[in-house]
């Protein structure tokens, strides 16, 4: 509960506005309770001292996008009362290894502030963030109602790690760590919980590498009744899986493990029951090395699922056919450009409700294979097909080897309500295939149709023109990513001086040099970052920004000694910490 | 006996495609000596004659065939047995198929081991295509050390490269495509893997093996289950990669044609036969049609169309 405030009694000092319109802190508190969004409490803080004052003392939930931009002292001293942390570290570049190693982020500085700050603390939500095993351990130890822990594409912690969560953290709700590059030093972390505990909500450990005792998850599982998110990795066999789902029916989201047997099952049949007596499923992922004899045991959970991630699958066109039949009521689904363009038309006949659609790459990497029956992966006609079936649309994410801009144009035009379009041509710099012409023009069409959009990756040969639409029309535009694109300084500061809501923005290898960033001196500030790596950047351009703008920490990453002046990574983003204090020498605070 | 791992005109060498990916990690600090490799192979490849793979009917239309008559991909008449085939050519029945790679699709070649695109599809207009793969390699030089670029580079259609334009150098752009470490190191194990282990697996699903040719820029896959015998298999093949010639036809001023004309048979001079062959569950290299359907689909790993001279050393 919030710990009131004494309230100022020298009321017949204030004017008689303040008096006429003050209400009591305590309902101002009550009202404010139910104002969770952290835009909103950012908004609500602003209004006045009042009910800034009113604002920090009910605040449980702390939302830092950048974990750079505060430090947890200022935290702790304006919010007393959090439960709750979301913290995000590293560039999202780090993901694709242009941020090195070691880069930062390390949570520990925050454990520390905030063990003494917030003893009650339940829940830390981090992404990019860098954790150690002693952290863990710490963290463990020091938060005696510690519920839930998850940890998104974070690095630097081990299975022993898990191990201290396991064993300490009596409370605990969630155990999260997917994506994490975690050292698999065994499976043993999970036999640390004491048979008391029963508390687990929600466990995912899909992406460790490692096998784990399958007796103590069973045996968890089977004491934690309120189990209701359960992600395995590809050791759990298909057998026990159905074994896990026959001790918990009341599962509404499962990652099963490997989807194939090397010697046959019991049976059947009860595969398809224990599916069957799970009628609460809305979400299903995992289904590493599926083999399709065994895909129609799941068509029993299919008819509720919203949620449908088969981005580790490799199934081919007419088996997600045969599956998405049973599956009319999906909302987001995830697949490998394995089912190709058919699979994706599949999509578009079973599917009309669809929001979410992310195509990933099978074989990104690999040139040379090329599937049976045509070309390899996803194409335009895909992802028209899928637009003609699923108006709903508003999320996609899709990797192509080739596009048109009449193809980007129609499948705005049947969905004009995207949110968040990021199309990924994977042939660098590639032209409309068919006319050869920059793909400018469907960016274009995609700024001008969906008002709404607030996130855009592109890709492709894009001129300034390109951006010069995106500047003129992307009015709800949050977040850009780009590479290998433009032609001038000009591109680059069409979008900044266009795009008022813009928070993120991240470059890689384009044309744009100081001019460009001087050009943005203004929007910095209203920005979380900027990221700019193998563009036109100078030493000069850079130190120029910095001292115009005392409030940015303008950072370039120096890894060789080559060119001392060109800066071939810059990261800008506000700040009220001041410069870090933990930067490691390859980071230059200017 | 091992296959040799390095063809020399074309740079194509026997690894897989995990291999590949490895290798591609080298930096783009390379990518000048890699460039002067592709131009010299480029060159060596536009040596129409020398370069162009063909099967042919041995001891039948092309003058020039060598002597490893013995050799074959069994797509040959029954007519033609000499030394080889036990079951397979005896299961074909008088057709004389004959493909032919032209060497002018060399220049794909050497963009192809970095990623060329070339589609199978033959839909997409497989010679407009083509067309554009030769400015390409110039450019996916430049492109090689990640620097930006202005000019549009033609490379691409649906087929392989992903990156198309730094494909000559064979280095792989740091972060390119944006797909994150975690997938990138999930999916260098699994979903390639779903198709290797499909393809020791009996019975389930499909059993997709890659097909490769020597000389070909890139490889395909079957699915061996979608066949019966040997003579859909080698019909199913010959179609794949005939479409090459399809391309090459037109660049030699040839009329193209589906499937090949006894006339075009005529027009190639320089053939050398080539040779089917599999990898079976044990590593070893076999020539295709020696063993029963049932007991090649059970054990092949992978197909190679390997030229004859090179498969000279395989027995049974």
């Amino acid at each position: 509960m919030a710990i009131k405030k004494k309230k100022e009694l020298d009321t017949e000092e204030k004017s008689p506005e303040n008096r006429i319109l003050s209400f009591p802190d305590e309902v101002l508190e009550r009202v404010l309770i139910f104002v969770k969004c952290h835009k909103d409490r950012s908004a609500v803080s602003l209004v006045c001292r009042d009910w800034y004052n009113a604002e920090r003392w009910s605040r449980t939930h702390v939302f830092i996008g950048n974990c750079y931009s505060v430090s947890p002292e200022m935290v702790a001293r304006r919010f007393p009362n959090i439960r709750s942390v979301t913290l995000k570290g590293k560039p999202r570049f780090y993901d694709f290894n242009l941020v090195p190693p070691n880069w930062g982020a390390d949570l520990h500085p925050w454990l520390v502030v905030f063990a003494s700050a917030y003893p009650f603390l339940e829940e830390f939500r981090l992404k990019r963030m860098t954790v150690t095993d002693e952290s863990l351990d710490f963290l463990a130890r020091s938060f005696p109602e510690f519920k839930a822990l998850s940890l998104v594409s974070c690095d630097g912690f081990s299975t022993d790690g898990l191990a201290s969560i396991a064993t300490y953290c009596r409370n605990l709700t969630e155990l999260d760590i997917q994506e994490s590059g975690i050292d698999d030093l065994g499976g043993s972390w999970l036999s640390c919980f004491p048979d008391s505990f029963t508390s687990l909500e929600a466990l995912n450990f899909a992406n460790l590498h490692s096998e784990v005792n399958f007796d103590a998850l069973e045996r968890l599982v089977a004491r934690c009744k309120s189990l209701k998110v359960l992600k395995v990795n590809k050791h759990v066999t298909l057998e026990q899986i159905r074994r896990l789902l026959v001790r918990s029916p009341q599962l509404t989201e499962l990652g099963t493990g490997s989807f194939s047997q090397d010697q046959k099952l019991r049976s059947d049949a009860d595969l398809e029951s224990a599916f069957s007596n799970c009628k609460n499923f809305n979400t299903l992922s995992g289904l590493w090395e599926v083999s399709s004899v065994y895909l129609p045991a799941l068509y029993p959970v299919c008819a509720n699922l919203t949620f449908l991630n088969l981005s580790y699958t490799a199934l081919q066109s007419t088996e997600l056919a045969k599956l998405l039949q049973n599956c009319p009521l999906l909302r987001r689904l995830w697949v490998l450009d394995t089912v190709e363009d058919k699979g994706l038309e599949a999509v578009a006949s079973s599917c009309h409700l669809l929001e979410e659609l992310r195509v990933f790459p099978a074989d990104p990497f690999d040139q040379e294979v090329i599937m049976e029956g045509g070309g390899s992966g996803v194409t335009e006609s895909g992802f028209v097909a899928v637009s003609e079936g699923c108006p709903n649309l508003h999320y996609v994410l899709y990797f192509c080897r080739q596009m048109t801009n009449a193809a980007v144009a129609t499948v705005v035009r049947n969905c004009p309500n995207f949110t968040h379009f990021r199309l990924c041509i994977m042939n660098m710099c590639q032209p409309d295939y068919l006319t050869n012409e920059p793909m400018d023009e469907a960016f274009g069409s995609v700024v001008k149709t969906c008002s709404k959009l607030q996130r855009l990756a592109v890709s492709g040969l894009l001129t300034d023109r390109a951006f010069e639409y995106i500047g003129t029309y992307a009015k709800n535009l949050e977040t850009l990513s780009v590479a290998f694109a433009g032609s001038s300084d000009r591109g680059m500061q069409c979008v900044l001086e266009g795009c008022p809501k813009l928070r993120k923005l991240e470059i890689r290898d384009c044309p744009f040099g100081n001019a460009a960033l001087l050009s943005g001196l203004e929007r910095y500030e209203s920005m979380r970052s900027l990221w700019m790596s193998a563009c036109n950047l100078t030493m000069n351009g850079c130190q120029l920004l910095a001292r115009k703008m005392p409030r940015l920490n303008v950072e370039v990453i120096k890894e060789d000694e080559s060119d001392d002046m060109h800066a071939e990574k810059v990261y800008v983003y506000r700040s009220v910490a001041g410069p870090r204090r933990d930067a490691p020498p390859f980071v230059l605070t200017l | 006996m091992s296959p040799p791992l390095e063809h020399d005109y074309i740079g194509l060498s026997e690894i897989s495609t995990m291999e590949s990916s490895d290798k591609f990690s080298s930096s783009a600090s390379s990518s000048a000596t890699v460039a002067e490799d592709a131009d010299d192979r480029r060159r060596q490849a536009l040596n129409l004659k020398e370069t162009e793979l063909r099967l042919g009917l041995p001891g039948s239309e092309s003058p020039d065939r060598k002597e490893k008559v013995g050799l074959t991909l069994g797509l040959l008449p029954k007519s033609f047995v000499s030394g080889a085939k036990r079951g397979f050519s005896d299961a074909i029945d008088g057709r004389a198929g004959e493909w032919g790679f032209a060497g002018g699709a060399g220049s794909e070649g050497e963009l192809g081991k970095g990623g060329v695109s070339f589609s199978p599809r033959g839909e997409g207009g497989a010679g407009g295509q083509h067309s554009g793969q030769g400015s390409a390699g110039k450019d996916a030089v430049a492109k090689a050390a990640g620097q930006e670029k202005k000019a549009p580079a033609p490379a691409q259609a649906s087929g392989g490269s992903d990156r198309g334009i730094a494909p000559a150098a064979k280095a792989q752009v740091v972060g390119w495509p944006p797909i994150r470490s975690y997938r990138k190191n999930t999916m260098a194990t699994n979903p390639l893997k779903n198709k290797e282990d499909a393809e020791g697996k009996h019975g389930f699903g499909c059993l997709y093996v890659k097909v490769s040719m020597d000389g070909a820029p890139y490889l395909r896959k079957v699915d061996l289950k979608t066949y019966n015998n040997y003579k859909e298999l080698s019909s199913a093949l010959e179609k794949m990669f005939s479409c090459f010639t399809i391309g090459q036809c037109g660049s030699h001023g040839i009329p193209g044609r589906d499937g090949l004309s006894e006339s075009r048979l005529m027009d190639l001079l320089n053939g050398s036969e080539f040779v089917l062959t599999y990898e079976d569950k044990d590593g070893d290299w076999m020539l295709v049609g020696d063993v029963p359907w049932e007991m090649f689909t059970d054990s092949c790993r992978r197909l190679r169309i390997m030229k004859g001279s090179d498969a000279i050393g395989l027995v049974t």
